[in-house]
């Protein structure tokens, strides 16, 4: 019953926290410089490690898949396997679970810190919401770099499996081949509903890194408990989100 | 959706009251605060004091409106402080124990930031409002260094301008002298009370320090495990027969006696 009312409390403030983050969307212009920080931030440092395992995700699933369809003759289907697993779903996934580790675990710990040492009294003594100020930039920034940054990792993913087609000796499939395959069954919807998750993803990893680390309370060590919950719970919702999601894009 | 707030206007820029009542706060089945009812005129001094784990900082932030009373009410001018309202027309400022600043700005943007954020005026008069405020406080040098390049006693002073800044009509000081040495604290003294005589501020100072609150207060409150046992002069307090408030004021140290052996857990 008690884990029950917390998760129940979770998610009524985290709903309360997005509130009251949009309700000061009007005074967005005055935050742009510190959305564009977020962006750079969380959106542009998290690119290379985001290329780096596309890239191998993408090799990974063309060799796996290489080894299976041999066995049905259907090795030119790869394309359009790896093509459309990164797309609808492992690209958003992927990014998503960076995004956790990297980013919302960072800002449950700025956030979190913050609330700890009494700079958030201070903002709200000076009438500054945090709402406003922290978690908007966040929210806002989000939204432009979760899709720009998926699309980034399935395209490189394409091409890591390209390359293992290229060069892998038993597949034998060239990339020419490969890229028809892909193109064959590939459709504006499948990439729009992959960036659909990840957009979703984003916003629900950042929202709930912000609300547990606003709702911090304690010393040093309560800092280290919530970026710990904050990654876990963020997992947590985006695994269950995307059976959901599937479900209704599908 | 809200509109974005427009820029702050403040006509009424005199000192405000503050009026405590009744007011009691529990966090879980601990009473920390009891009953507690005090007024705080325009412009005067008031220094609260009391042991540590007394509730002073607690009280405090019941009215700085960060927190709820558990029942009661605290109120400032007669509004309640935890309304964004009653902040946007009343500025407050609370000077924090650590100091509150944000490590991640540097001195002059942690001082530049409220009337940035507020749209209180162009950018070239916050610039020198931060910089006017910086000198009174002799932190002109320190204005693009970070918190965690400064002194505890610089924290404080940092605080204190960044308050300034605010042209606040209620200072609220927690514990502004402690871990500071004695000249360190001779200092903020003194410029809490300057600030006090030039801006006609109401300011709320929660201390056990007794130098301060003798020489600068104009009433003193006296806390002790969240009752409220007096509220007098200093000249009055001398006369205090009360031996929990003389026996604060005035600790005597007993080494065949030791009160340590008595403290409550």
């Amino acid at each position: 019953m008690k884990h029950l009312n917390a998760i129940f409390e979770g998610l009524g403030s985290a709903i309360l926290l997005a509130y009251r983050a949009f309700a000061s969307l009007p005074s967005a212009p005055r935050i742009i410089k510190r959305v564009i920080e977020q962006v750079y931030l969380a959106g542009y440092s998290t690119l290379p490690i985001v290329s780096i395992l596309s890239f191998f995700i993408g090799a990974v699933l063309a060799l796996q898949s290489g080894i299976s369809l041999q066995n049905f003759g259907a090795k030119q289907l790869i394309g359009t396997l790896v093509g459309e697993s990164l797309v609808r779903e492992l690209g958003p996934l992927m990014v998503s679970i960076l995004l956790a580790g990297r980013v919302a675990s960072a800002t449950t710990a700025e956030l979190a810190s913050m609330k700890v040492y009494q700079e958030i009294d201070a903002l709200e003594t000076m009438n500054i919401p945090p709402a406003r100020f922290l978690v908007l930039p966040r929210l806002l920034a989000n939204l432009f770099y979760m899709p720009v940054l998926t699309m980034i990792g399935i395209i490189i993913g394409w091409f890591g499996g390209a390359i293992v087609c290229e060069y892998v000796g038993f597949i034998g499939v060239d990339s020419g081949q490969y890229f028809h395959s892909l193109t064959q069954f590939m459709t504006i919807r499948k990439v729009f509903d992959g960036l659909i998750k990840a957009e979703i993803f984003g916003f629900c990893i950042i929202l709930i890194a912000c609300n547990t680390g606003l709702r911090t309370k304690g010393g040093p060590r309560e800092i280290g408990y919530a970026v710990t919950r904050s990654v876990v719970l963020s997992l947590i919702t985006i695994l269950i989100l995307d059976y959901f999601i599937t479900k209704a894009l599908a | 959706m809200k509109k974005p707030n427009p820029p702050l206007e403040r006509s009424d820029r005199n000192p405000v009251s503050v009026e405590v009542s009744n007011l009691s706060k529990n966090y879980g089945s601990q009473k920390v605060l009891k009953d507690v009812s005090l007024t705080v005129h325009p412009g005067e001094i008031f220094v609260i004091m009391g042991p540590s784990g007394s509730g002073k900082s607690v009280l405090l932030r019941q009215i700085a409106g960060l927190e709820s009373p558990t029942s009661g009410t605290a109120r400032i001018n007669g509004q309640d402080p935890s309304l964004p309202e009653t902040r946007d027309r009343f500025a407050l400022a609370l000077v924090f124990q650590a100091g509150g600043l944000f490590n991640s700005l540097s001195v002059y943007d942690n001082l530049a930031l409220y009337p940035l954020e507020h749209r209180l005026c162009a950018k070239h008069e916050i610039r020198d409002r931060v910089m006017r405020a910086l000198k009174i406080l002799s932190l002109e040098n320190a204005a693009k260094k970070f918190p965690s390049e400064l002194s505890g006693g610089m924290k404080k002073r940092v605080a204190i301008a960044r308050a300034l800044v605010m042209e606040p009509q209620l200072m609220l000081y927690d514990e502004p002298t402690s871990e500071l040495d004695p000249v360190m604290s001779a200092t903020i003294t003194e410029i809490i009370a300057t600030l006090k005589q030039e801006h006609q501020v109401t300011t709320i100072v929660v201390s056990h320090d007794r130098d301060l609150a003798l020489t600068i207060a104009d009433r003193v409150a006296i806390l002790i495990k969240g009752v409220l046992r007096t509220v007098s002069t200093p000249a009055e307090l001398r006369s205090v027969t009360d031996p929990e408030i003389v026996d604060f004021l005035n600790p005597k140290i007993d080494l065949k006696n030791p009160r340590y052996l008595k403290l409550e857990v």
